[in-house]
C-alpha cells in the first residue's frame, strides 16, 4: 500500500443545511404564514411572499438499504429538483413548488410501495430500536413488530380519521434507545427474570465495584466463587432493569421463554391542551410471537379502536383515559388489571388514588 | 455452501403486507454486500428462539474520537462469519434532517464501498445510521465521510448528536431559528461530542414551538422548546371565515383551552393572553387565523431521560423566558455551569436529571448560580421538612 500521508479531517461537524434547503425554503425561511392539510400525508405551507411549499410525507420501515435510499433521491429529482428531508419519526418527505406533482408522486411513491400518510390525526410511523436486527440487550425484536403493527393499522396511516393525533413507539428493551415512555402507545420489551451470571468470565471483564453500584435496588452483593471475587444476586430484589449487564456482560438477562413485550398507553410530549405525560402500563407481558407477533397487534389494535370509538374530538389517548378514568380504560378494553399495575419503585405514592372521585 | 443463499421462511412472512418491509430492505441490500446474507441467518435464527444473537459491545472506533461507532460483534460467527463484525457508525445529520439528492447519493455511494448498505434514516438520537461493517472499514469510511463534509455523531458518555425540529425552514410556529441553534451547538461541543469525558450521555433537543415534534421534554437533558411572551396574533376575519366554514368556535377552540381564556360571541374571538399558558391548541386548530407573538423565544428546560437508572423523567422549568438573539450565548453559559457541577459531582452513569433529584433542585440552583422562580414547580413544596441554611 502506498502510504501517502493524508492530512487526518477531524471534528468538522455536520454539513451546514443551508446547502440542503429548497430554494423556496432558502427564500421564506422564518417567514411562513400558515398551512392547509391538502389530503392525507399532503401539507401545504404559505409564506409570507404569498410562495406556496407542497409536501407529500410517505412511511418508511426506518431500515433503508441504499438502493431504496436512491429511488428516494430519483423521484425528488423526477419531481422537486432534488429537495427531500426526513422526519423525526422516520417518514420520508418531498418538498415540492409544483402542485401539479403531487398526484405523479404519490402515484410513484404508491407503486414503489411507500404509503403516503401520517399527518394529522393519522397514526405516524411508529418510532423504534434496532431489536435483534442489531442489539445485544434487546428483550424482543424491534422492526418486526412494527412491521406487523402497521400493517394492522396501514388505514389509519393513510387517513386522517381518528379523534386526534396517536403517536405509538417501541423500544426493545428498558434503556429506551426509543424513548417510549410518553407516547400514545408504547410497546415496551421487558425481562422477567434476574441476570444469569457467568461467573467464569465475570471477573475476567466485569469491574465488581462499579458492578455492585450500577444496581438502582441493591440487589448485587459481593461473594466468592472458586475463591474469586464475584458477585450474588438477591433474586427477590431484581426488577429486571439490566442495568448490571449494560455494565458487566457477564450478567445477561436475555431469556427467550421469559422474554416479552408490555404495552403502556395515555403519554404525549406536546404541550396543546393539557401537559405532557407519561405512558402508564396498560398490559404487563404478551410473550414474544414471532413472526408476526399477533399478541402484539391484537393488543395494539384494541385500544387503538376502543379509542377511536370513544374518545372525545382533539383528545389524545392519555386526555380521554384522564376523562373517563383509568377503571372505565380497563372495562372498555377488556384489559384485566393485576398487581403488577400498582407501582411500587421510587415515586409509587404518587400514583395511588388519594381522593374519592370515583364512577360507579 | 458459504455463498449459498440461506432459506428464511419466518422472515419472508414479513414481506407480507402493505407496510413497507425491512425484510425486503435488506435482501435489497444483499446487492451491494453479502454480509446481508448472514445477518438474514442470523436474524432468521433470532426468530426461531426469540433471542439476540449479538454479543456485548467492544471498543472499536476511529482514531482519536472515542464515541460515534458502536462495536456489534455476532455470538455465532462460526456460522455468520461475514456478521462477525458488523459495527455501526453514527453519522452527525444535517439539521432538520434536510438532504439533497446529490449529498444522499454521496452517502450511498461511501456506504456501499465500506459497509453493508444498510441504514437507518435515522436513529432514535437524530443521526445517520450506518449498520454494519467490519474494523478496518471504519477509518477509510471515516475518511471519506469527512472529505465530503460529513462527520460522526456521538455514543457512549459524550454530548450526543443534537437534533431540531424543522423550525423556521418551513413552519410558521418556530418561535427561534431551532435548525440554527442545533447546528451552532454542535459545532461548539465538537469535542464534547466526540471525546467521552462526562458522567454519562447529555443530549439537546431543539423544538420550535410547544407542540415539541422533537420530543425535548421527553428525550433530552437540555430541552430547548420555542414560546413567546406577547399576544396571540390574530387575524378576526380568518377566525370568521372558519366559522363560516362549519368550525364550532366555542366547542372545538374556546372549550378545549386549558385556561380558559377564550371567548366566542359568535361573530369575535377574545383571548385573556395574560391568562394564556402557550398551549398551542388554538392555533393548531386554527392556523390561518391565529399565530404566535412576536416577542419570540424559548423557554430552557432541565433533566428528561428514559427510565435507566433511577426512573423516567420529564424536563423541568429552568429559565422560562430567553429571547429568540440570547439563546446561544445564554444556552452555553448556562451548560458550561452545568456542565462543571456535573461532571464533579456526578456519578458514573448518572445523568443530569438524576443528580438534580439526589442532590436536590434548590442545591442545583445554587450551583450554577440561578435564583428560583414559581414557574419552576407545579406547586411549592408540601412537606415541612426544609433544610433551613445556617447563615439564614
Amino acid at each position: 500500500m502506498a502510504a501517502e500521508p493524508v492530512k487526518r479531517i477531524t471534528d468538522i461537524g455536520p454539513p451546514h443545511y443551508e446547502k440542503f434547503l429548497h430554494p423556496m425554503v432558502k427564500k421564506n425561511y422564518g417567514m411562513w404564514k400558515y398551512h392547509e392539510s391538502l389530503a392525507p400525508g399532503v401539507l401545504c405551507h404559505v409564506a409570507e411572499s404569498g410562495d406556496k411549499l407542497f409536501t407529500v410525507r410517505a412511511g418508511s420501515p426506518r431500515l433503508l438499504s441504499t438502493a431504496t435510499i436512491r429511488m428516494f433521491a430519483d423521484l425528488a429529482e423526477k419531481y422537486c429538483g432534488g429537495y427531500l428531508r426526513f422526519t423525526s419519526r422516520n417518514n420520508v418527505e418531498f418538498l415540492l413548488d409544483n402542485q401539479a406533482n403531487i398526484e405523479p408522486l404519490k402515484k410513484d411513491l404508491q407503486a414503489a410501495g411507500f404509503p403516503v400518510g401520517g399527518t394529522n390525526n393519522a397514526i405516524s410511523n411508529i418510532v423504534h430500536t434496532q431489536g435483534w436486527v442489531h442489539c445485544h440487550s434487546s428483550a424482543t425484536d424491534a422492526s418486526g413488530i412494527v412491521k406487523c403493527v402497521m400493517d394492522a393499522l396501514y388505514d389509519r396511516f393513510t387517513h386522517e380519521n381518528l379523534p386526534a393525533k396517536l403517536r405509538i413507539a417501541l423500544a426493545c428493551c428498558l434503556n429506551m434507545c426509543g424513548a417510549v415512555h410518553c407516547s400514545d402507545i408504547s410497546i415496551l420489551g421487558v425481562h422477567r427474570r434476574p441476570p444469569q451470571i457467568n461467573k467464569d468470565l465475570l471477573p475476567k471483564v466485569c469491574e465488581i465495584p462499579t458492578l455492585i453500584s450500577s444496581c438502582p435496588t441493591g440487589a448485587i452483593r459481593s461473594a466468592t466463587y472458586e475463591g474469586k471475587p464475584s458477585v450474588e444476586v438477591v433474586e427477590e430484589q431484581c426488577m429486571y432493569c439490566a442495568n448490571c449487564y449494560t455494565v458487566c456482560p457477564a450478567m445477561p438477562l436475555n431469556d427467550p421463554e421469559n422474554d416479552g413485550i408490555s404495552i403502556w398507553v395515555g403519554g404525549k410530549v406536546s404541550n396543546a391542551r393539557s401537559a405532557p405525560k407519561f405512558s402508564k402500563l396498560a398490559i404487563p407481558f404478551i410473550p414474544n410471537e414471532p413472526p408476526r407477533w399477533p399478541g402484539v397487534v391484537d393488543a395494539v389494535v384494541n385500544i387503538v379502536e376502543v379509542y377511536a370509538k370513544h374518545a372525545h374530538k382533539y383528545e389524545r389517548m392519555g386526555d380521554w383515559i384522564e376523562r373517563i378514568g383509568w377503571p372505565r380504560f380497563f372495562e372498555l378494553t377488556g384489559i384485566p388489571f393485576t398487581r403488577y399495575h400498582i407501582d411500587d419503585f421510587r415515586f409509587a405514592g404518587t400514583t395511588f388514588a388519594r381522593s374519592t372521585h370515583i364512577r360507579f | 455452501m458459504a455463498d449459498e443463499t440461506k432459506k428464511t421462511p419466518k422472515l419472508d412472512e414479513l414481506e407480507k403486507g402493505p407496510w413497507p418491509s425491512f425484510v425486503k430492505e435488506i435482501k435489497q441490500a444483499r446487492k451491494v454486500n453479502t454480509m446481508c446474507d448472514d445477518l438474514l441467518g442470523q436474524l432468521e435464527t433470532s426468530y426461531e428462539e426469540k433471542k439476540g444473537h449479538w454479543k456485548h459491545g467492544g471498543i472499536v472506533g476511529v482514531m482519536g474520537y472515542g464515541g460515534g461507532v458502536i462495536g456489534r460483534y455476532s455470538d455465532m460467527p462460526e456460522k455468520f462469519p461475514k456478521v462477525a463484525h458488523f459495527h455501526t457508525m453514527r453519522v452527525n445529520q444535517p439539521a432538520g434532517w434536510f438532504y439533497t439528492s446529490k449529498a444522499l447519493r454521496t452517502l450511498c455511494d461511501i456506504w456501499d464501498r465500506h459497509g453493508s448498505g444498510l441504514t437507518n434514516m435515522h436513529g432514535s438520537t437524530g443521526d445517520i445510521v450506518f449498520l454494519g461493517t467490519k474494523t478496518d472499514e471504519l477509518e477509510p469510511c471515516f475518511a471519506e465521510l469527512t472529505k465530503e463534509g460529513f462527520d460522526l455523531g456521538g455514543s457512549g458518555s459524550v454530548m450526543r448528536t443534537p437534533s431540531a425540529c424543522v423550525g423556521q425552514a418551513r413552519c410558521e410556529w418556530a418561535c427561534y431559528d431551532t435548525m440554527k441553534l442545533c447546528y451552532d451547538l454542535t459545532q461548539t461541543y465538537q469535542d464534547e461530542l466526540h471525546r467521552p469525558a462526562f458522567p454519562y450521555k447529555f443530549k439537546f433537543k431543539c423544538a420550535g414551538c410547544p407542540n415539541d415534534c422533537v420530543a425535548s421534554i421527553a428525550r433530552s437533558d437540555m430541552s430547548i422548546i420555542g414560546t413567546w411572551k406577547d399576544s396571540i396574533q390574530q387575524d378576526d376575519a380568518a377566525v370568521a371565515e372558519y366559522a363560516k366554514k362549519g368550525m364550532d368556535i366555542q366547542k372545538d377552540v374556546c372549550d378545549n383551552c386549558p385556561t380558559k381564556c377564550m371567548s366566542w360571541d359568535g361573530k369575535k374571538l377574545t383571548i385573556e393572553n395574560h391568562e394564556c399558558v402557550r398551549c398551542m391548541h388554538c392555533i393548531n386548530v386554527m392556523p390561518k387565523a391565529l399565530r404566535p407573538g412576536k416577542e419570540r423565544g424559548a423557554t430552557i428546560l432541565i433533566g428528561a431521560k428514559a427510565p435507566i437508572i433511577q426512573g423516567a423523567m420529564l424536563s423541568s422549568v429552568l429559565i422560562p423566558f430567553v429571547p429568540a438573539a440570547e439563546l446561544l450565548d445564554t444556552i452555553k453559559e448556562l451548560t458550561s455551569r452545568i456542565w462543571d457541577f456535573w461532571s464533579e459531582y456526578g456519578k458514573n452513569r448518572e445523568r443530569i436529571g438524576e443528580l438534580i433529584q439526589r442532590v436536590g433542585m434548590a442545591n442545583f440552583l445554587d450551583a450554577i448560580g440561578l435564583d428560583p422562580v414559581p414557574e419552576m414547580v407545579s406547586a411549592p413544596r408540601d412537606n415541612p421538612y426544609i433544610y433551613f441554611k445556617k447563615e439564614e
